[in-house]
């Protein structure tokens, strides 16, 4: 028996009444192992105006590469402080702040292995159904032979990469651009 | 790169995942939909890149009873007093589209007061808020993906879409599921709302009766003697392939 799924509605600008009390904009708890990270981006519309309602959240791997899910049964270890998930507000400027480790390399179909990225959703008023998006590392070789970066037009590529910021260690920078000139690639799935 | 990884990755054969079926398409609404003016500047201008299936979309955040507290799934019991109005029971189950209940999956909830007021900073809506309505709540399935809340009947409240916009009333569910794949975030109505057909986010939606699903329906079992009416909503979230598709194997190029 197939069921149709249910319809997406959009989040709203009260979201932060419902989703608050799960904010977590520290996945690197002490004792995680991994190099740590802190991703500042400001979330912006087809004007180039602030998005300042948004809810980011981000889903990913540890350092290991693999994911603290049942459906991972890859021979690496799992550590029970890192859960993978982080939920942030963007603030009044549309920027969201996140701190987490750098995630190791997860399978690819087929074989090889993806580059280390983040899986992003992002949820606004004016999004009728969510918006899925990944985040890369610059500097790193391995985003050359990553499946899905290669599925998406060259030119299209850096806004998925986040880049060294203000020359801190460990400090990313990854504006995300809903609509317009150098829009965001966004993802089907 | 050092050699090493390298040549890990030549003798890594991974197994092929079954991945999740996409909803028919009319089913869920576009991004740019002018008569929700807030998507003219907010939804996508590009083509979409289809992501393949990896294990990164078949795996997803899951949340435990840890994260739950006593009354968090009571809206009426978050105050020190109860809160103005009509006092509802909002429960139905959590399927996957193949039928299979979603057991032990986290759903949020949050909705306006009986007045139409969210208690919010940027709700300048001339209605009452009531200090004894906090507004938000969270549950897990069981193991059959029976969910419950009560709560109180949320008011219609005025937006500035367009002229003379009132949304109907409404709760906003967001759930996870077992994979990123099956996060969704929606919204309840209530049967017989004359709003709705004006309502643009509820028309966003193209196929009649996949509108007709986000109502919920008044449901006498559920409903508590001289206590609280009951209303029944199902949600159904992506379904899941039996086997790989061939397709999602390859690497491209």
């Amino acid at each position: 028996m197939s069921l149709q799924t249910t319809s997406s509605q959009t989040i709203g600008p009260y979201l932060h009444i419902g989703l608050t009390w799960l904010v977590t904009d520290n996945l690197a708890a002490p004792g995680v192992s991994g190099e740590k990270v802190a991703i500042e981006g400001r979330i912006v519309d087809g004007d180039g105006n602030a998005v300042n309602d948004a809810v980011v959240e981000i889903w990913q791997a540890n350092a290991q590469g693999r994911y603290a899910h049942p459906e991972d049964t890859q021979d690496k270890p799992l550590e029970s402080a890192f859960k993978g998930f982080g939920r942030v507000m963007t603030d009044n400027d549309g920027v969201f702040r996140i701190t987490t480790i750098k995630p190791g390399r997860v399978p690819a179909p087929g074989s090889g292995l993806q580059a280390p990225h983040l899986n992003v959703t992002i949820f606004t008023r004016g999004l009728l159904k969510h918006l899925i998006t990944r985040m890369y590392f610059s500097n790193e070789p391995a985003n050359d032979e990553d499946p899905v970066l290669q599925r998406v037009p060259a030119e299209r590529r850096q806004t998925l990469i986040a880049t060294p910021s203000g020359g801190r260690p460990g400090a990313f920078k990854w504006n995300v651009i809903l609509r317009g000139e150098r829009e965001t690639v966004f993802f089907d799935y | 790169m050092t050699s090493r990884p390298q040549n890990l990755q030549k003798n890594l054969r991974t197994e092929a995942l079954a991945g999740y079926r996409k909803p028919d398409r009319d089913t869920q609404p576009d991004y740019y939909y002018p008569p929700y003016a807030s998507t003219v500047k907010r939804s996508p201008s590009q083509p979409l890149v289809i992501l393949p299936t990896t294990l990164s979309e078949v795996t997803g955040p899951l949340f435990g009873y840890d994260v739950i507290k006593a009354n968090d799934s009571d809206l009426t019991k978050q105050g020190n007093g109860d809160p103005i109005g009509e006092r509802i029971v909002v429960s139905g189950r959590v399927l996957d589209g193949n039928a299979r209940p979603v057991a032990n999956t986290l759903i949020e909830v949050w909705q306006a007061n009986s007045a139409g007021r969210y208690p919010h900073r940027r709700d300048d809506h001339n209605a009452p808020v009531d200090p004894n309505f906090p507004g938000c709540g969270r549950t897990l399935t069981d193991t059959q993906g029976h969910y419950r809340f009560v709560t109180i009947r949320p008011g219609e409240y005025p937006w500035r879409n367009h002229y003379n916009a009132w949304r109907p009333a409404h709760i906003h569910f967001s759930l996870f599921g077992a994979a990123f794949a099956t996060r969704l975030v929606t919204q309840m109505y209530f049967p017989g709302d004359p709003l709705l057909e004006y309502d643009p986010m509820y028309t966003s939606i193209p196929n009649e009766r996949a509108r007709q699903r986000l109502v919920s329906t008044f449901d006498w079992e559920t409903t508590i003697p001289e206590q609280a009416l009951g209303y029944k909503f199902d949600i159904v979230l992506r379904g899941r392939d039996e086997t790989p598709f061939e397709n999602d194997m390859k690497l491209p190029g």
